[in-house]
């Protein structure tokens, strides 16, 4: 066996460390930073001064704006897919109840309260119920999903959810057979959501944001209702206390900080199909072969660590990867004309 | 103040502002995605120094003063600089330099034909911009440069239909652009009228 003494030549740090000790590397340079500028300078290659600058920057937006999140308990995924490091995934958020930037709702989300909260199951069910904000994290088992998030923007990251199967969730409330479809509504709140009190800031949207399922999308099982990332509760930039994840369609179907689930009979109104039916369907599902109008849908750009040239694009999947799973529920659909 | 401050001032504002973004773009740091930085700072900075390009006329007429014209060149030929910056950014960092990709965006994308449009204009009116090109082109110079004021409405355009649903800061960038056209109504008056008794 070859045994190499290093491959930092092929890997940059952040590249190669786990997360835990991504940040302990960096209360490890904040105590240097204590002791002393002149102690920086001359640290060791481990962390070059252009790291201790990132770190810094995000560790003050980090101590400032979000409140602690709680470590969660659940059951792991073994998957090897190469996740979006942590800070990417909370700082690069489409969130437009906190501005249509990628970079303001991790600025100003902070102003939402997620606790407490109140997730109404109702509709066509016999049993209507709620879920408080510490059921949400008690009431059912917790699983931990790795799955890629295709953005109908054309870029994706990699990102390791922990949730709920939402069909578990929806099976608690006994779903009645004349239910066809599920509505689902993000919490609306102006007073800590300054897209909802302002249509210059929040995108000129009709809120609250609304998205919607067919029933066996909503009962697959790769659907879940996300509560946490990164063995952590989610951060409210990425939708706290509770998203729905459905890992085939484009992004903007997993709708974020949800407050209602309701079962009904007919196609409910959702929010993107509303302000531009030609560019965004009710199905949503991710197509290399139907293009947005504005741009190609055949390949993404893959949001992880490296700067401008370490980009990589790659070709988009049909159904995101997972047509093995889920193409047997479009059978006898016209993707074409249901984008 | 002297012209070669003033210069000099714009220079290294427009430099080292380029040179900051691409630096941590390229660094990856601080920013969530460095590609959709780059593209937007140098689109959004070319739309910018348009504008304030065609604000340097009505300021020198206002305050009776050649003094803004004599920075009109340069700041014009730093926005055609953005601007280049702009679509270089889009092939090789958002495309990943995949030609065919180009290509294909080019012919099926409208709002990418209106950025292009916007381009063009810019490229022409740059290569125009030295004495000798004036010299060569006489009368027809001027009408060739007045061609900004459809660059400005094309880069207008592309900019409003690149965003999902933003209304606020496409709003207020019309808002200006058509201030700085309606201060000049006259001679966009006379642009029409010649070309209808042609």
């Amino acid at each position: 066996m070859k045994i190499r003494h290093s491959n930092r030549s092929q890997f940059k740090d952040s590249q190669i460390t786990d997360e835990s000790v991504y940040h302990n590397r960096r209360s490890f340079i904040k105590q240097l930073a204590v002791a002393g500028g002149v102690t920086l300078a001359s640290q060791p290659a481990q962390a070059s001064f252009l790291d201790w600058f990132t770190d810094g920057k995000n560790e003050t937006s980090n101590n400032t704006k979000s409140r602690q999140l709680a470590e969660l308990n659940y059951q792991k995924d073994s998957s090897e897919l190469k996740r979006t490091p942590y800070d990417k995934v909370t700082q690069f958020n489409n969130f437009y109840e906190f501005g249509t930037s990628k970079t303001e709702p991790a600025e100003h989300a902070s102003a939402l309260q997620v606790n407490p909260w109140d997730l109404k199951i109702s509709g066509l069910v016999d049993k209507p119920y709620q879920l408080g904000y510490e059921d949400l994290f008690s009431q059912f088992d917790l699983y931990e999903r790795v799955y890629r998030l295709r953005c109908v923007e054309a870029w994706s990251m990699v990102v390791p959810w922990i949730g709920i199967p939402l069909a578990k969730v929806l099976e608690r409330a006994q779903v009645q057979n004349r239910a066809k479809y599920v509505s689902f509504k993000t919490l609306y709140r102006p007073s800590e959501m300054r897209g909802q009190s302002s249509r210059f800031i929040g995108g000129n949207i009709d809120y609250p944001y609304r998205e919607g399922l067919t029933i066996a999308e909503a009962m697959h099982p790769l659907t879940i209702l996300a509560v946490g990332l990164y063995g952590k509760e989610l951060p409210n930039q990425n939708g706290a206390p509770v998203r729905l994840i459905v890992p085939w369609k484009y992004g903007f179907k997993s709708i974020k900080s949800i407050v209602s689930i309701e079962l009904t009979n007919h196609q409910p109104i959702t929010t993107w199909n509303q302000l531009a039916p030609d560019e965004y369907g009710f199905y949503a599902n991710v197509n290399p072969n139907v293009d947005h109008p504005r741009w190609s849908q055949a390949s993404e750009r893959v949001i992880t660590t490296g700067g401008l040239f370490e980009q990589t694009r790659v070709p988009t999947q049909m159904f995101n990867g997972y047509g093995e799973q889920v193409a047997n529920l479009y059978k006898n659909i016209n993707l074409k004309t249901n984008y | 103040m002297n012209i070669v401050v003033v210069k000099t001032l714009i220079h290294s504002v427009c430099l080292a502002w380029l040179g900051i973004e691409y630096y941590q773009a390229i660094t990856d740091s601080g920013i969530a995605d460095p590609v959709e930085q780059v593209i937007h700072f140098t689109g959004k900075g070319a739309l910018n120094l348009v504008i304030f390009t065609l604000m340097l006329t009505p300021l020198a007429r206002f305050f009776k003063t050649n003094k803004p014209i004599l920075v009109r060149r340069l700041m014009g030929l730093y926005a055609f600089f953005y601007a280049a910056l702009h679509l270089l950014s889009f092939f090789a960092f958002e495309l990943a330099f995949n030609f065919n990709l180009l290509m294909q965006e080019l012919v099926e994308r409208p709002y990418i034909w209106v950025g292009a449009g916007a381009f063009i204009i810019l490229f022409a009116l740059a290569v125009t911009s030295f004495h000798k090109a004036k010299k060569l082109l006489k009368k027809r110079w001027q009408s060739v440069h007045n061609l900004i004021y459809l660059g400005v409405l094309l880069a207008w355009l592309h900019f409003f239909w690149s965003r999902k649903a933003d209304l606020l800061e496409p709003g207020m960038y019309l808002a200006v652009i058509l201030l700085l056209l309606a201060l000049r109504w006259k001679k966009i008056a006379r642009i029409f009228t010649l070309k209808n008794t042609k």
